[in-house]
């Protein structure tokens, strides 16, 4: 079993599990492990992240999952710099968890949520591209009879210098991967990057303009039918019968059935067919005990928190209490925060093909591993016998990302087993999507602080009342009964860590848990508690009658990086300086996950109170910057998101149910309430820090 | 059977008249560059061309379509992806995940097509396709972009 040590053994030198099961250990190809594990027995992997072709084409394997964010670029840019080789040869493929699985976790994580596609992988796999590199060397200098360290590679050429002779990568890739993949490689020092941290084209553009790029609503396999579903009308109700008699004689239609004891589905040859006869599928639901909850309901019930006795410590330093108490001034200022649904532009979907042998799923994802280990338990087969086929998502944003919430892959299955053989897609309507979220949590948060005679801070206590993400859908990731998770850019330390310092602190949290099930969003708990800490800021500064700006750094002495953001928005947006008649400036900035961000907007008010967003100025520092003009669009795209959220978008509850079904009435920003967005990308180097969703958490307080 | 005239062909389609011409043209042409977003006609990724008019295709019953009518999606926009508004996309970057894109073009172009240096009002006014990773700003830059390679 030559071929298969040297593949299983890469997989323990990329980190994974213990060599002492090398020898033991055998690929199992043909075992449905996808594109990836295929090239996993082929002459031309060399690390497991880099497949070079004969004809000079570089494969690159990406994990995790290109939502729209850039990370496939990205990754890619951070393993072609250390592969050398040429950029305008490389293409990717994503690789497949259940390769992963039988490779022992070569390719690590798969997880693309909580902006760390880029921040958590960045080591890893450019060793990978720097062993492919070496590889590559050491066989162009083995066939040449000279010493590696006398060659280099630059571009896909390899050099010889003393002689002058060069090679390509594509001549020597197959004799390179007979190689053993080196244990120890040197990175580079980014400042001598010339791919990464450049503003490279993204990889994913062309197919996107001309419809030819397949999302997983697009999935079309031979013999596919298509299948419609109608599932509880809210959290908590299940299905009591229904009567399918009228539907089941319906144009196309294949079948009709009960889905996991809270939905219905009609499978028919289009899924038009099986949405027109679901409409005529007569449903009886029992709608469980949240059926007289409306949000009024719900307010009452988080606003109860706020006085709350109990409540769990996110962050303390001296006694926040007592010190305002006996503050000659004392503020006070309570915000909320409505539920939000992800809304991505392609609903949830997912294609399933089942026999007892095995079960296939093509879906769109952010977590393929967690997809996966769904799929097998719906499927009642073992992963090794399962495939995520990943697609490009039409959008994530949290909504594809914990394992729990990938309800729709589960559906897919089980309608796929009544169907053995027959490959099932499955489509939400948008109805079905909006009222079957993972929701951004609902909160309130009241905020106390004390100001002295200098209208300095004496203390502050930030009260959070309201919905555990965790509590919803993750429970076993409550540290006794406390959701961590809910204090981020509150917390101590980390990479949520709250950005001033106070003489006396309190942030703590009375969990009240609604029954709309709640899920990671962009940004998520980042984005109402800067809203929440940075509104009240100006307020307190309002009330000191000091400049916000002024007022802020004082608490900053210890943070110079997000004062370098902070500073760098003020003196672009003219900070000081006199704003057009009728136009008011706000500042906002945090470090969120593990990058300092900061913005000013420039707003103003209508008679009617409509509030108009002319421009905003941002900040970023990421640390180390991969592909700053993607930045500069995740930066863009963060305003939209988190303005939407904040000046339009909101999920209302009545008799239990979410009452936006439709884009019609969850209105989102369009191009017209676009403001104009000016970044600054201002990477200080050594830390690497997320991009995605940092920027949602200085949208709105700005 | 319905005779419909989709990016310049004559085709058969052999689907209820009440079928929204979107499902027309991704369950029965196999023309998936056109997205369903919404079905109610309020974000337009299901965008295409009607005798160069941009229409909602999610709520246009294939009934409603006249054989004379000439539709366009956005796999017949340009043989190659050149059209100016394509070349402009590429050129800024402009997708992100790219679900809305293929709508946000084909509203793009029609505007080019009846306005060919449009304001940023104009702009404002026209389109309206929802894009929930924000690409709005470069969307905007594309358009102009793409009017001055018109000109």
């Amino acid at each position: 079993m030559t071929k298969m040590d040297n593949v299983s053994r890469r997989g323990f030198l990329a980190g994974a599990g213990a060599a002492g099961l090398v020898l033991g250990f055998r690929v199992p190809l043909g075992g449905g492990g996808g594109a990836a594990l295929a090239g996993a027995g082929h002459t031309d992997e060399l690390s497991a992240w880099v497949m070079v072709r004969p004809d000079e084409q570089v494969v690159i394997r990406i994990a995790r999952s290109e939502m729209g964010q850039g990370t496939l670029t990205g990754l890619a840019q951070l393993v072609a710099e250390e592969l050398e080789c040429d950029w305008s040869r490389v293409t990717t493929e994503y690789v497949s968890p259940t390769a992963n699985l039988k490779r022992f976790g070569v390719w690590k994580s798969f997880q693309t949520t909580g902006s760390r596609g880029i921040r958590t992988s960045h080591d890893y796999v450019r060793e990978g591209g720097a062993a492919a590199r070496d590889m590559l060397i050491a066989a162009a200098a083995k066939g040449w009879g000279v010493n590696a360290s006398e060659c280099r590679a630059a571009k896909g050429v390899i050099t010889h210098g003393p002689s002058g002779k060069t090679t390509t990568f594509g001549k020597v890739a197959a004799a390179a991967a007979k190689l053993p993949v080196p244990e120890k490689v040197k990175l580079k020092d980014p400042k001598d990057w010339t791919i990464a941290g450049k503003p490279m084209k993204r990889l994913d553009t062309a197919d996107k303009l001309t419809g030819k790029q397949v999302f997983g609503i697009d999935v079309k396999l031979p013999g596919m039918v298509n299948a419609a579903i109608r599932q509880y009308p809210l959290f908590g109700a299940k299905l009591k019968s229904f009567d399918a008699s009228k539907a089941q004689s319906m144009s196309g239609v294949k079948k009709v059935l009960a889905v996991g004891g809270n939905a219905v589905a009609v499978v028919a040859d289009t899924w038009w067919q099986a949405k027109t006869a679901l409409d005529a599928v007569d449903i009886q639901w029992d709608d469980g005990p949240h059926a007289k909850i409306d949000s009024a309901d719900i307010a009452a019930m988080v606003r109860e928190g706020l006085d709350a006795k109990d409540a769990f410590v996110g962050n303390k330093v001296g006694d926040a209490k007592a010190a305002i108490a006996k503050s000659p001034k004392r503020i006070e200022a309570t915000y909320s925060y409505p539920f939000q649904h992800h809304a991505t532009m392609e609903p949830m979907n997912a294609t399933a093909v089942w026999t007892p042998e095995k079960c296939e799923v093509w879906c769109p994802t952010q977590s393929a591993e967690s997809a996966l280990q769904v799929v097998a338990k719906a499927a009642g087969l073992d992963p090794s016998f399962c495939t995520i086929h990943r697609m490009h998502l039409g959008g994530g944003f949290g909504r594809r990302g914990a394992g729990p919430i990938h309800d729709y892959a589960t559906q897919a299955v089980e309608i796929a087993k009544a169907m053995p053989g027959t490959p099932v897609k499955l489509l939400w309507s948008r109805e079905e999507d909006m009222t079957h979220g993972a929701y951004h949590p609902v909160t309130q948060c009241r905020l106390s602080a004390g100001l002295d005679e200098n209208g300095d801070i004496t203390g502050l206590h930030v009260r959070i009342s309201g919905q555990s993400i965790l509590a919803g859908i993750m429970p076993g990731r409550l540290k006794n009964g406390m959701d961590i998770v809910t204090f981020q850019c509150l917390l101590p330390k980390g990479d949520h860590a709250i950005s001033y310092d106070f003489p006396n602190l309190l942030v703590d949290h009375a969990m009240r848990n609604p029954h709309l099930r709640p899920g990671f969003w962009r940004g998520v708990n980042a984005n109402h508690n800067v809203i929440y800490l940075e509104s009240f800021m100006d307020e307190l500064a309002k009330a000191a009658g000091q400049d916000p700006l002024a007022f802020r750094l004082k608490y900053m002495a210890k943070y110079p990086k997000n004062q370098a953001v902070l500073k760098a928005v003020a003196e672009k947006a003219g900070w000081g300086t006199p704003a057009p008649k009728g136009v008011f400036r706000g500042l906002a900035h945090c470090k969120a996950f593990a990058s300092y961000v900061a913005a000013c907007a420039e707003v103003s008010v209508s008679d009617g109170g409509m509030v108009k967003i002319h421009r905003i100025v941002a900040a970023t520092d990421t640390g180390h910057a991969v592909n700053p003009q993607q930045i500069e669009a995740q930066v863009e795209g963060s305003f939209v998101y988190g303005l939407s959220a904040m000046l339009m978008g909101e999920c209302t509850v009545k008799a239990g149910r979410v009452e936006q079904q439709n884009f019609d009435r969850y209105e989102v920003m369009r191009i017209k309430d676009m403001p104009k967005v000016e970044t600054t990308v201002m990477p200080s180097g050594g830390f690497w820090g997320g991009v995605g969703e940092p920027t949602i958490a200085v949208a709105a307080p700005a | 059977m319905a005779k419909i005239n989709v990016n310049g062909k004559i085709v058969e389609v052999n689907a209820d008249g009440a079928t929204p011409l979107l499902w027309v043209l991704r369950e029965h042409l196999e023309l998936t560059g056109t997205k369903y977003g919404c079905g109610v006609a309020a974000c337009g990724a299901c965008t295409v061309h009607i005798n160069g008019e941009a229409q909602r295709s999610c709520v246009l019953p294939l009934s409603a379509v006249k054989s004379t009518d000439r539709v366009v999606t956005i796999e017949g926009l340009s043989e190659d992806g050149s059209h100016p508004v394509q070349k402009a996309w590429l050129d800024l970057d402009v997708p992100q995940c790219g679900y809305c894109q293929t709508g946000m073009i084909m509203a793009a172009a029609a505007l080019l097509a009846k306005n060919p240096k449009p304001t940023d009002a104009d702009i404002d006014a026209e389109i309206s396709n929802i894009c929930r990773c924000g690409t709005y700003q470069r969307v905007r830059a594309g358009i102009h972009q793409a009017a001055g390679r018109k000109a």
